[in-house]
């Protein structure tokens, strides 16, 4: 579970079928497509049948295993994309002409659902519309609050960043718009003085 | 944000819009500006009969956003009244003085949406009138449905069709005509919102048709004052400070507990906020939930009331006030 002081910490309740929605959109990544057959599991084949799932590949050690699990997917339509950015981009595609009746689930690791409800957002998506569930890594994706870039992939704080150096304490602190943590230089005060790293909860 | 900051009006001038349906407009007392407000705000308007009677309900406000010289409302003359909108028709004339408390909106438009359907019964209209200046002065993309019993009774409806032309379509009654609500809901571009204001049954009616179409809980909003039904008399008893105070059959809880002094939370006395929800300590009889704010799991566990539309069936009712 993961939790925190800070209300713009986004929490993820978990996937559950919206049998109402006639077409389904589904996001997830190799940790996320296990929750994504648990919600499968939990309606009837028809629900898979209204959904596509757009699958981040990133984590498969060969093409075999992606076959696999789009074979263990089915009925539902599955595209395989290699990072999250594609798969964020292919939700874009398939959101630009959908109607009112599209459900967009996002199931995985924090930075591919936050790219998916960025995504969803610019659509006019409320962001608790999407339905999402955490799976897999703690990994984050942090935007540097003094130079605005993005570093993937963190695990622990503090951390440096990738782009202007500044050693970043990771902060709860979530920005939607960005889908990314805030990082805040840790050692302001006095420079040079940078507490342990310690892995995310 | 408190309800209880009230400013006095003066009736600038009062029309009659429809059977049974009077547009009032109200302008400061002393002559200033009247706070800015946003589409789908409502005032609490309370009325003074000169004989101890005051009676307080909430009206949308169906004016420009933008215009602060005055606001308006539209009254419908309940045929069940319980005094205040028989008062507004019966009493109020231009001239008439009246308190109102600072506008609270309750029931906004949602400005990251990308259409915008608004279903409208009966006096349900009047929260859409500013929204549709709102969207219209902004270039949204909207459409009204708008379900009446009658032309003779459907309020605004030439002004509507004059100034929105195709954007509106009006379903009669009489003629049979309903609002087709599964059809409109159907091929709606993603990121519409829907917005119902009327009779319960058709905000029922219609969220559950929106769900069933498959639009998100997020997507559909709704907007209905209670008025506060009539009961048996009880007994409320007041925890904190030992006072025993009797509610009257035609009376609400937050009634009886202002004309005896008490100072009680409350926004929209309409069970719709939730700003008057108070912890029961006890009940001897069975709690008469009539809002729409606390859940149905909330309303069974029987520890919380909401004051401004709920009572209790008879005998003691312990606040926690």
């Amino acid at each position: 579970m993961l939790a925190s002081d800070v209300k713009s910490r986004p929490v993820y309740p978990g996937l559950e079928p919206d049998l109402y929605a006639a077409n389904n959109i589904v996001v997830c990544d190799r940790a996320g497509a296990a929750a994504v057959a648990d919600m499968f599991a939990k309606a009837d084949a028809d629900f898979a049948r209204r959904a596509t799932v757009l699958l981040c590949t990133e984590e498969y050690p060969d093409a075999k295993a992606i076959e696999l699990e789009i074979a263990r997917l089915q009925p539902a339509r599955t595209g395989a994309f290699p990072n999250v950015d594609a798969t964020a981009a292919a939700l874009g595609e398939r959101l630009f002409r959908a109607q009112m009746g599209t459900r967009v689930y996002a199931a995985g690791a924090e930075p591919l659902i936050g790219s998916t409800v960025q995504r969803a957002m610019r659509f006019g998506i409320d962001q608790l519309s999407v339905r999402t569930e955490h799976r897999g890594s703690l990994k984050r994706r942090v935007q540097c609050v003094h130079c605005k870039g993005l570093t993937e992939n963190v695990t622990v704080s503090p951390i440096k960043c990738s782009h202007c150096g500044l050693v970043l304490t990771v902060r709860d602190h979530y920005s939607r718009r960005h889908a990314a943590f805030i990082g805040v230089r840790v050692d302001a005060e006095v420079p040079g003085e940078i507490p342990e790293q310690v892995p995310f909860q | 944000m408190t309800a209880s900051a009230t400013r006095r009006v003066r009736v600038a001038e009062v029309e009659n819009i429809a059977e049974g349906v009077k547009r009032f407009r109200l302008v400061d007392a002393q002559g200033g500006p009247l706070p800015a407000f946003s589409a789908g705000s409502h005032v609490i308007v309370t009325m003074h009969d000169g004989n101890g009677h005051t009676w307080k309900n909430a009206y949308s406000l169906t004016s420009a956003p933008g215009d602060m010289s005055g606001y308006e409302i539209g009254v419908l003359r309940t045929e069940v009244s319980r005094g205040g909108s028989h008062f507004m028709h019966d009493k109020v004339v231009a001239g008439t003085e009246l308190e109102i408390s600072e506008p609270v909106n309750l029931f906004p438009i949602v400005r990251t949406g990308r259409k915008h359907v608004l279903i409208a019964g009966g006096i349900g209209i009047t929260p859409f009138l500013a929204m549709m200046k709102e969207l219209s002065a902004s270039a949204a993309e909207f459409e009204l449905h708008y379900g009446v019993r009658s032309n003779a009774r459907g309020a605004f409806c030439q002004y509507l069709t004059d100034t929105y032309g195709s954007r509106v379509k009006i379903y009669r009654d009489d003629l049979g005509e309903a609002i087709p609500l599964q059809k409109i809901l159907s091929g709606q571009p993603l990121g519409t919102h829907m917005y119902v204001c009327g009779p319960s049954a058709m905000i029922d009616w219609a969220l559950k048709t929106g769900r069933s179409a498959g639009w998100p809980v997020e997507s559909l909003h709704s907007e209905k004052f209670n008025a506060p039904p009539p009961g048996n008399a009880f007994t409320v008893k007041l925890a904190r400070s030992g006072r025993d105070i009797l509610v009257a059959p035609q009376q609400s809880l937050l009634e009886a507990l202002e004309a005896n002094g008490v100072e009680a939370p409350y926004l929209c006395r309409g069970g719709a906020c939730g700003q008057c929800e108070t912890r029961v300590v006890s009940c001897s009889s069975t709690l008469e939930h009539n809002d729409h704010y606390l859940t149905t799991a909330e309303k069974a566990a029987g520890d919380k009331i909401m004051l401004c539309v709920s009572r209790a069936s008879g005998g003691v009712l312990t606040l926690d006030l």
